[in-house]
């Protein structure tokens, strides 16, 4: 047992002990706790009649409204459908930083069984996304539950479906942890990989998965696309909103691709680079 | 007291595609003893180490600690300690961090890191950040690494680099005093002036292939003395050589005529009439035996 905790415990500390992780942590809850406030603030001041709805140009009533339900969903669901990059980022750089550093050497030394120590990056990586996540919601949900109680709209806090999302959003986080340390380990160069990061999650899947909702065919293949198969695992997304009636994985499929992405993109990583001679 | 085990090579080779890094290199290093391990630039000896430490594979060839290799051993950081020339650490760490990853991954006691960096006096940097460490005190803390598991064998690859000569000093020293309380002591360097101190054994290296190995006294008798000879006219001198029969290699003040006697090398040159402007018997030192070695590649 000592052979797997030892290496996961170290894989912690490798992370706890740089700054890389309170940097993003911090930058996430800002940027989470800004969007979220400030659209619950907008939804808020509708409802309330603060805003009028004519001012949106939407050309209904305040009754148009009453729908009201799915918003705070919607504005919850941020910490993972906008903030599921940071997650990734602190995976990749993760497993980057050994390249980049050389860290794999001391490693390698301390732990020469090289499978062993991208499992354990793997675990240690999955509960510190959980934890983004956590810091996310703090976000997404304390910032915006209280914008919107303060408007008076009901923040669905005692409605169980909306644990369960925060629940789905935590395990969704943990995971794009995980696809962060596969890309950081298929992609060992480290700013080859924030760029991939970036340009894919901010520019080329949002373009894919709108691109994808055109026709069935393409919709179909666009909800295994890692964010949508994200937000059909959190369950709720302005996407969704977007293109209401759009194809979405059942909320267990879209974990599992997610999983299936982080696992294999970890799998060859470790035969192409992990498993390659350290000079 | 840790025991030192024997490291073992066998006929191990390491090809990075064309090249041909290490070339079936087979010896042994024995406990109790510090043996260095000494090559020029490029001649396989970090190779040969890493290839030792799991973190390179050889293309063919085994090595062993007492029979096992590194990837076999149950508790590595307690069986070898190993610091590499390269700077393996993220600059934005404490050096106390550093070693405490480590330290975690192996299951030493925590107690270890504040212990090794006392050891090689960094204890009062402990927790300054390695990127702003010298070269010197990185190779210290390299070395601080190696000592984490209290190991009884040290693998080191050029750990004399970038240290002031009090550090130089002391690393001797501390060295001897490793073996002398029987592990095995294994150091790389490109100079062999720079571990002749502190070495008992050699394994001389060149280009991948083993050209020497024994203690270092056997450097001394390694090589007879020998002539220095050149002339205006190398070409001449050479050509004048090798019609009397005389073996000789290219030195970096002339050629180095593998006789005893200059009379014999200057009346070779006075009869075929080359002018001479360096003629002298030649007690080799160590060190020319060492070079001498290396520059004759796998011909010794
Ligand atoms: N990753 C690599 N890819 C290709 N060639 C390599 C690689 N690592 C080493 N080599 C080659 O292998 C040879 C031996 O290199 P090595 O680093 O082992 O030498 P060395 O004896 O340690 O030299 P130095 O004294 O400069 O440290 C060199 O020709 C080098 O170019
Ligand atoms: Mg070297």
């Amino acid at each position: 047992m000592n052979l797997i905790l030892r290496p996961v415990a170290a894989e912690f500390s490798k992370i706890l002990t740089t700054r890389m992780w309170w940097i993003l942590a911090l930058v996430l809850f800002g940027y989470i706790a800004l969007l979220a406030g400030g659209l619950a603030a907008l939804f808020g001041g509708l409802d309330s009649g603060a805003i009028s709805p004519d001012a949106m140009n939407t050309g209904g009533g305040s009754a148009g409204l009453s729908g009201l339900g799915s918003v705070p969903p919607l504005i919850y669901s941020f910490a993972a459908s906008v903030g599921y990059v940071f997650p990734v980022l602190l995976g990749a750089l993760a497993t980057t930083g050994e390249f980049r550093h050389q860290t794999l050497t001391p490693t390698f030394l301390a732990t020469p069984k090289r499978g062993r120590v991208l499992g354990a990056k793997t675990i240690a990586l999955f509960v510190v996304g959980a934890a983004l996540g956590v810091v996310g919601l703090a976000a997404s949900v304390g910032i915006g539950a209280l914008v919107l109680g303060g408007f008076g709209v009901d923040p669905l806090l005692a409605d169980g479906e909306t644990w369960a999302l925060i629940g789905r959003t935590v395990l969704a986080m943990a995971l794009w942890a995980v696809v962060g340390v596969g890309l950081g380990v298929l992609v060992p160069s480290q700013v080859a990989s924030i760029v991939i990061v970036l340009a894919f999650t901010q520019f080329v899947e949002p373009l894919l998965r709108f691109a994808a909702a055109f026709t069935q065919v393409t919709a179909d293949i666009g909800k295994f696309l890692p964010g949508a198969a994200s937000d059909a695992l959190v369950g709720a997304s302005f996407y969704t909103l977007a293109s209401p009636g759009g194809a979405m994985l059942e909320s267990w499929q879209g974990g599992l691709v997610l999983l299936t992405y982080g696992l294999l993109a970890t799998g060859f990583g470790y035969l192409t680079s992990w498993k390659r001679d350290v000079t | 007291m840790p025991i030192g085990a024997v490291i073992e090579f066998t006929n191990i080779t390491k090809r990075f595609g064309q090249t041909t890094a290490v070339n079936d290199l087979s010896f042994t290093v024995e406990p109790g003893r510090v043996t260095g391990f000494l090559g020029p630039n490029g001649a396989g000896k970090t190779t040969t180490l890493r290839m030792l430490l799991g973190l390179v594979a050889p293309t063919s060839g085994t090595a062993t600690f007492g029979g096992l290799r590194y990837r076999d051993l149950t508790r590595p950081l307690h069986t070898v300690g190993a610091a590499l020339e390269a700077a393996s650490f993220h600059p934005g760490r404490t050096a106390a961090h550093h070693l405490g990853v480590y330290t975690t991954a192996a299951g030493l006691p925590r107690t270890r890191v504040a212990e090794v960096l006392h050891t090689v006096g960094l204890a009062d940097h402990a927790t300054q950040r390695v990127g702003g460490y010298s070269l010197g005190m990185r190779q210290r803390l390299g070395l601080a690494y190696s000592l984490l598991g209290d190991p009884g064998v040290l693998v080191l690859d050029e750990p004399i680099n970038g240290l002031d000569p009090e550090g130089i000093k002391w690393i001797r020293g501390f060295l001897s005093s490793m073996a002398a309380e029987g592990r095995t002591v294994l150091v790389s360097s490109h100079l062999l002036s720079e571990v002749q101190q502190s070495v008992d054994d050699v394994i001389i290296i060149a280009k991948g292939e083993l050209v020497h190995s024994g203690p270092l006294s056997s450097l001394d008798t390694n090589i007879a003395p020998q002539v220095i000879v050149d002339s205006p006219d190398r070409d001449a001198l050479a050509a004048a050589l090798t019609n009397a029969g005389l073996a000789f290699t290219s030195g970096r003040t002339g050629l180095i005529v593998a006789v005893p006697d200059p009379g014999r090398v200057g009346h070779i040159a006075f009869t075929a009439g080359v002018e001479l402007n360096v003629l002298h018997r030649q007690k080799a030192g160590l060190e020319d035996s060492f070079l001498a070695l290396v520059e004759g590649g796998d011909s010794l």
